[in-house]
């Protein structure tokens, strides 16, 4: 099908994206990468009446580095993110990730950003949030607030924004020397939504911080301090059924794929 | 542009021409390549991003013309299969389709095309594996690709040599 009717606005900046966000409340969707709202607009289980297109904001794209952390701009493609030194570098864990993210042309467009905003609990980067301990930078007409991503993603597509709010980063904390990380999903086709997937973080401070997803309404971060401890919790998950099986054997997977995935955090 | 508009007027370069048109803002790419500019190359099969048939060139990058809006094209750079075609870019893929029999009913070549020229500009010397990871987002129902890696592969083995 086609995309309904609605109005378009292309704001230059964060202020002018706020300002019809504000103005046209929840009558308003904002449209980043698209790769997820346009086919939800064309099933029309999306009709907002105003499409609020963020991709000509410059400030809110791009990777940077400081002392404490790893700052990645909302309208970050996911092609940015794949082909990143810098991430490869410091979030091993992200980069991990992202040849798991659709294909080509899909991660030419899609956003980081747009990816944590929508909340797919089958989702990737919203796993890896959790795993690091990211923290979520929403702007909004009083100015910016900084939200945990364990208190962000709160549900099925559903997030801590509030209407007139626009997810603007995520600021992820430089790994300490000797942290490890390991990612792997299981999928039916390359690219597709994970069945099930693992994100898993190993700091020698806290632990391990293992992030599934595919498993319920929102990614379920799993804490111990040894992989025998977060694989004797796995059977706490209790994944639905969905299009691709029973909630049994997705248990299951993530038994088995978490076991795969653990065994490779050094 | 900052007050919402059903209607909009743009201005971009498909395959090296200047257009300029005004299109509903609901109009994805794919439909405004093939019915306003009668661009039919570009197909479109799923609309909503999972088949690849719609693939197109968007200031360089491939994307799903089903999946981008018109509007949003404004000031960009459009490339379609017709478009690689006449510039003679994708003339050894298109050879080596033809003799590997890599296309029956042909609906999803052009994607396939679009994709497997991007490919091999990311990835000069792929092997068979990476080439079936970045056609993964290509369905092809007819051929069961085995024949469209073996045209892919052969492309990018008679490049390296020269």
């Amino acid at each position: 099908m086609k995309a309904p009717r609605f109005a378009y606005a292309r704001p230059a900046s964060v202020a002018e994206a706020l300002a019809l966000l504000d103005r046209h409340r929840d009558d308003a969707r904002v449209l980043a990468g698209g790769q997820s709202l346009v086919p939800m607009l064309n099933f029309r289980v999306a009709a907002p009446k105003v499409l609020v297109d963020i991709n000509r904001i410059a400030a809110l794209s791009g990777i940077k580095v400081t002392k404490t952390h790893v700052r990645i701009g909302a309208l970050t493609r996911h092609v940015e993110l794949e082909r990143s030194a810098e991430i490869a570098k410091h979030l091993p864990l992200v980069a991990a990730a992202m040849p798991h993210i659709a294909h080509p042309a899909i991660r030419n467009r899609g956003t980081f950003g747009g990816s944590c905003a929508l909340a797919d609990p089958a989702a990737e980067l919203p796993a890896c949030a959790l795993a690091l301990g990211a923290t979520i930078v929403v702007a909004g007409k009083k100015g910016e607030r900084r939200v945990a991503a364990e208190d962000f993603f709160k549900g099925l597509y559903t997030t801590a924004l509030k209407p007139g709010e626009l997810l603007v980063a995520a600021e992820f904390p430089l790994p300490k020397p000797g942290d490890t990380s390991a990612f792997g999903e299981l999928a039916r086709r390359h690219g597709d939504y994970a069945m099930v997937g693992v994100a898993a973080h190993r700091s020698k401070k806290d632990g391990l911080r293992v992030a599934f997803f595919g498993v319920g309404d929102r990614p379920e971060v799993l804490e111990a301090d040894s992989v025998e401890g977060v694989l004797s919790k796995v059977t706490d998950l209790d994944p639905r059924a969905d299009l691709h099986a029973s909630g049994a054997t997705k248990l299951h997977l993530a038994k088995v794929l978490a076991g795969r995935v653990l065994a490779q955090l050094a | 542009m900052n007050a919402p508009l059903e209607t909009v007027a743009i201005a971009l370069t498909v395959n090296g021409e200047r257009v300029e048109r005004s299109v509903p803002a609901r109009v994805n790419l794919a439909d405004f390549l093939r019915v306003e500019l009668e661009l039919t190359g570009t197909h479109v099969g799923c609309e909503h991003g999972v088949c690849g048939a719609c693939t197109v060139r968007v200031d360089g990058k491939i994307v799903r013309g089903c999946l981008m809006f018109a509007v949003q094209a404004d000031g960009c750079k459009v490339d379609t299969v017709e478009g690689l075609s006449d510039s003679r870019e994708i003339e050894e893929l298109q050879s080596a389709f033809v003799l590997t029999n890599a296309l029956q009913c042909g609906f999803c070549t052009p994607g396939v095309l679009m994709a497997a020229q991007a490919l091999l500009r990311d990835l000069p010397n792929p092997s068979r594996e990476q080439i079936r990871e970045y056609l993964s987002g290509n369905y092809c129902r007819c051929t069961g690709y085995q024949a469209i890696v073996d045209a892919i592969e052969a492309v990018a083995k008679a490049r390296s040599v020269r």
